[in-house]
């Protein structure tokens, strides 16, 4: 029944992130309204890149590749839809290079069994060496991409404008963390991820095939990492520089970690992280703290030393996360 | 004459230059529980693991209800009526019994799991056959026995025509081992057929109706189980005769070498495991602690060996020397020897050499080192004398331990803790998952070392291994001992339900 209650704790914590936001929108609604709003900017790209960590260490494929996968599709969006002109050819873009990505880690990893640090350090020189090589100053996206009012929902004070009045990467952020969770522990694609990322023996013996299953999930979760990237150049910034990306993909695996490859405690804890970031500013904005802003920008680094330092001995990894599966081995 | 449910016709397979299973012939008939008998090493895992479709032959056909279609993959042989029950339970840990019985089976409704659905099929399959389990709880909190039990019904939910049963035995007490065979029994009453794999021969002739013997991927020979008893299936499977009994003198009984003074010891769960146990142990005798596996044992042994920390009590080496809070290093350097229950993970570094696992706990001592610059040439010339010594099969010393069978890592574990010449030595489950002639070796090597001195606690699941070993018996129940007794009057009954914690 551990894991009733491994669920309840993503909720509960994302409702008291919820109640708490409101009690601040009691006495200050523009306030309130905007630290949420900067807390989940800085949330939706950590919580898309997270679940590729999730997806790839459930089903015992370490990912610490997905700096690289955000880099290269943010790139590839940039400069898709900077080309062509159309967003849409950027978008597309961009998740298609997250899945070429994750489909090199895979196959590396999966089929032919390099050490999964080692592929994830490729991908990300790999990514940073491209990304730089074939980087050209004066483009411009056509536009950024467009948002959209979702209906009734956005209109609820509070977390209506700030969740459900945003683009397509930001929405499909919010609902894939329900999406995923659901799926992980209510269907039979969970059942089984989770078991070949915890046991993939007992996998194999059920019957499941271990190694295809690993490839598609690392591969297609390589999407999620896509649409991070996007978001970052397509939808946030507008724009796209050298090693753009900027550690957000080592971050979200601390945020992984924090939230105990539990996608809805991962979306609590993504935004914690937001939030400790959106404090900083507002304090500097206020004038209440005189701090350079270069050490703001460092905040959610130190946080993360802090959170995995704490977290670190408490959460427990799937088993099998970083072990390549080599058939009739048991 | 009826169609044989499985028939495996000249199986040959290798790994690499080891040749596993050589032209192996061996046929199943419905109803029939048919063991298969061998040393370690002697290709009975290899031969089933071909049936499950786990690993593909080299050579040879299995056919299955008359069908030849090889078997490509476990879920081939699943859809084929066989289901396996493997010696390393191939449960997921972290999941609920349901969970791990539906895996790669999974009823749904709709996209969702039908866990509910797979609630009731666990509930209905288990009261059929007896076995009772609890669908919500987790596997990693269950005893070995219930884990044998979900794959025994996972196996079942599969509607298995033909059950195989890798070591089923191996880990389990006493109890459970009646209850399995019971198991056993019913499942073939019923129909099933059963294939099991075992190395103690009691339990073929209790549940078997034939035996295949298997010697270094060979058949050895087949017998039918009424016609043939314990010696005669040793002899089979060793190609020699085996001394069953231990032969061993009266015990020259010294000073005190260990006492054990109102020990509790935590186990894992921060429970009392060990909780005012009292031993004292002389030189020159073995002092045998029975008792049902899990009422303290394992804790028991690693806190004496300074694995595990001691919350209160006090225990002593030769009368003097306070170890109650000492490292394992001092402990050994006090003159302590240690065969732990799990060799795999505290006897033994598996990728390390066999020369250094023979010097795991003494390669910075002066004989084999100096001044922190280590002396691989005594660390050789001390490899090669164990290694012939202590009869361990291995291609060369430089080999490494993971190479070995079972036994033959045993041996090194054994060498090794002997070759320091212990006042004490503390040996768990010696003979766990080791062959029958390694049993008979270890044995004579621990009543050697006996009577070379040497006091020996020897802790084991085995009531026929206490009985034939030791010359003085403890049985432990609920962390602390409920009865002593001289070796020569114990009696098997009463021991029984002392361990049970009965009186």
């Amino acid at each position: 029944m551990r894991y009733f209650n491994a669920h309840r704790k993503g909720l509960i914590a994302l409702a008291l992130v919820t109640i708490g936001f409101y009690a601040f929108y009691f006495i200050s609604p523009i306030k309130a309204t905007s630290m949420l709003e900067s807390s989940w900017r800085f949330a939706i790209p950590l919580v898309l890149a997270a679940m590729v960590g999730v997806i790839g260490e459930r089903s015992g494929v370490v990912n610490i590749g997905i700096e690289g996968q955000m880099l290269t599709a943010a790139f590839a969006g940039f400069f898709g839809a900077a080309l062509t002109g159309s967003l849409l050819v950027g978008a597309v873009a961009g998740v298609i290079a997250g899945i070429v990505m994750g489909a090199f880690l895979a196959w590396t990893t999966v089929k032919w069994q390099l050490d999964q640090i080692i592929a994830g350090v490729v991908l990300n020189i790999v990514a940073a060496g491209v990304t730089s090589f074939y980087y050209k100053q004066g483009y411009t996206l056509p536009a950024l991409m467009p948002k959209f009012e979702v209906p009734i929902l956005s209109q609820i004070p509070l977390i209506g404008p700030v969740f459900f009045n945003r683009g397509v990467f930001a929405l499909a952020a919010l609902v894939l963390v329900f999406v995923i969770q659901y799926m992980l522990f209510s269907t039979r694609w969970g059942l089984r991820t989770r078991a070949i990322g915890e046991y993939p023996n007992a996998a194999d013996t059920s019957g499941i095939d271990v190694i295809k299953m690993r490839l598609i999930n690392v591969t297609l979760a390589g999407g999620l990492a896509g649409m991070a990237g996007a978001y970052l150049s397509m939808e946030a910034a507008g724009t796209f520089e050298r090693g753009f990306t900027a550690g957000r993909g080592f971050l979200a695996l601390a945020i992984m970690i924090f939230g105990a490859w539990y996608p809805n405690r991962v979306m609590a804890a993504a935004l914690f992280f937001g939030f400790a970031s959106a404090t900083a500013s507002q304090l500097q904005i206020d004038k209440v703290v005189d701090i350079p802003q270069q050490f703001i920008n460092m905040l959610p680094f130190v946080m993360t030393l802090i959170v995995l330092s704490v977290a670190a001995g408490r959460v427990r990894p799937p088993a099998a996360a970083g072990t390549p599966f080599v058939k009739g081995s048991a | 004459m009826t169609q044989p449910l499985l028939e495996v016709r000249g199986v040959s397979k290798a790994f690499g230059k080891v040749q596993a299973n050589k032209d192996l012939s061996i046929h199943v008939n419905p109803g029939e529980i048919v063991a298969l008998l061998g040393e370690n090493g002697a290709g009975k895992s290899t031969l089933v693991k071909q049936i499950f479709g786990l690993i593909n032959p080299d050579d040879g056909e299995i056919i299955v209800k008359g069908d030849s279609t090889p078997i490509k993959d476990p879920s081939d042989a699943i859809s084929r009526g066989i289901g396996m029950v493997h010696q390393h339970f191939q449960l997921v840990p972290v999941m609920t019994v349901a969970e791990n019985i539906i895996l790669g089976n999974e009823p749904r409704k709709g996209l969702k799991l039908d866990i509910d659905g797979a609630r009731e099929m666990v509930r209905r399959i288990s009261d059929q056959y007896g076995l009772e389990v609890d669908p919500d709880a987790e596997i990693e909190d269950l005893p070995v026995g219930t884990q044998q039990r979900v794959e025994i019904l996972k196996a079942l939910s599969r509607s298995v025509d033909l059950l195989i049963l890798d070591e089923p035995t191996a880990v389990l007490t006493p109890q459970e081992t009646d209850e399995l065979l019971d198991v056993m029994k019913s499942l073939a009453a019923n129909g099933t057929s059963i294939v099991f794999i075992t190395h103690k021969l009691r339990e073929v002739l209790a549940v078997a109706d034939r035996v295949y013997v298997l010697r270094d991927g060979e058949l050895a020979g087949e017998v039918l189980a009424r016609e043939t008893d314990q010696a005669g299936l040793a002899l089979l499977m060793v190609g020699r005769e085996v001394v069953l009994r231990v032969d061993k003198g009266e015990p020259h009984v010294g000073e005190e070498v260990l006492k054990v003074e109102d020990l509790v010891v935590l186990d894992d769960r921060r429970l009392k495991a060990v909780n005012g146990m009292n031993v004292s142990v002389r030189t020159g005798e073995i002092v045998g602690v029975a008792g049902v596996e899990g009422n303290g044992q394992r804790e028991f042994v690693e806190a004496i060996a300074g694995m595990r920390p001691v919350v209160s009590g006090r225990i002593t080496l030769s009368q003097t020397d306070d170890i109650t809070t000492a490292q394992p290093h001092h402990v050994h350097a006090a003159g302590v020897g240690h065969i732990p229950e799990d060799r795999e993970k505290h006897g033994l570094v598996a990728g390390y050499s066999i020369a250094d696992n023979l010097v795991l706990n003494r390669f910075d001592e002066p004989e084999f080192s100096a001044r922190g610059i280590r002396n691989f040439a005594a660390r050789d010339e001390n490899a090669e004398v164990l290694v012939e010594k202590f009869d361990i099969r291995t291609a060369s010393i430089g080999s490494s331990a993971a190479s070995l069978s079972g036994g033959n890592k045993q041996k090194v574990v054994v060498a090794r803790e002997l070759s320091a010449e212990p006042k004490l030595l503390l040996a768990a489950q010696p003979t766990r998952g080791v062959d029958v002639g390694s049993i008979e070796f270890i044995h004579n090597q621990i009543v050697a070392a006996r009577d070379a001195g040497a006091g020996v606690l020897l802790v084991s699941a085995e009531l026929d291994e206490i009985l034939s070993l030791a010359d003085r018996i403890v049985v432990m129940h609920a962390g602390h001992v409920v009865a002593e007794m001289p070796a020569k009057d114990a009696d098997r009954q009463l021991i029984g339900r002392l361990m049970a914690g009965g009186n």
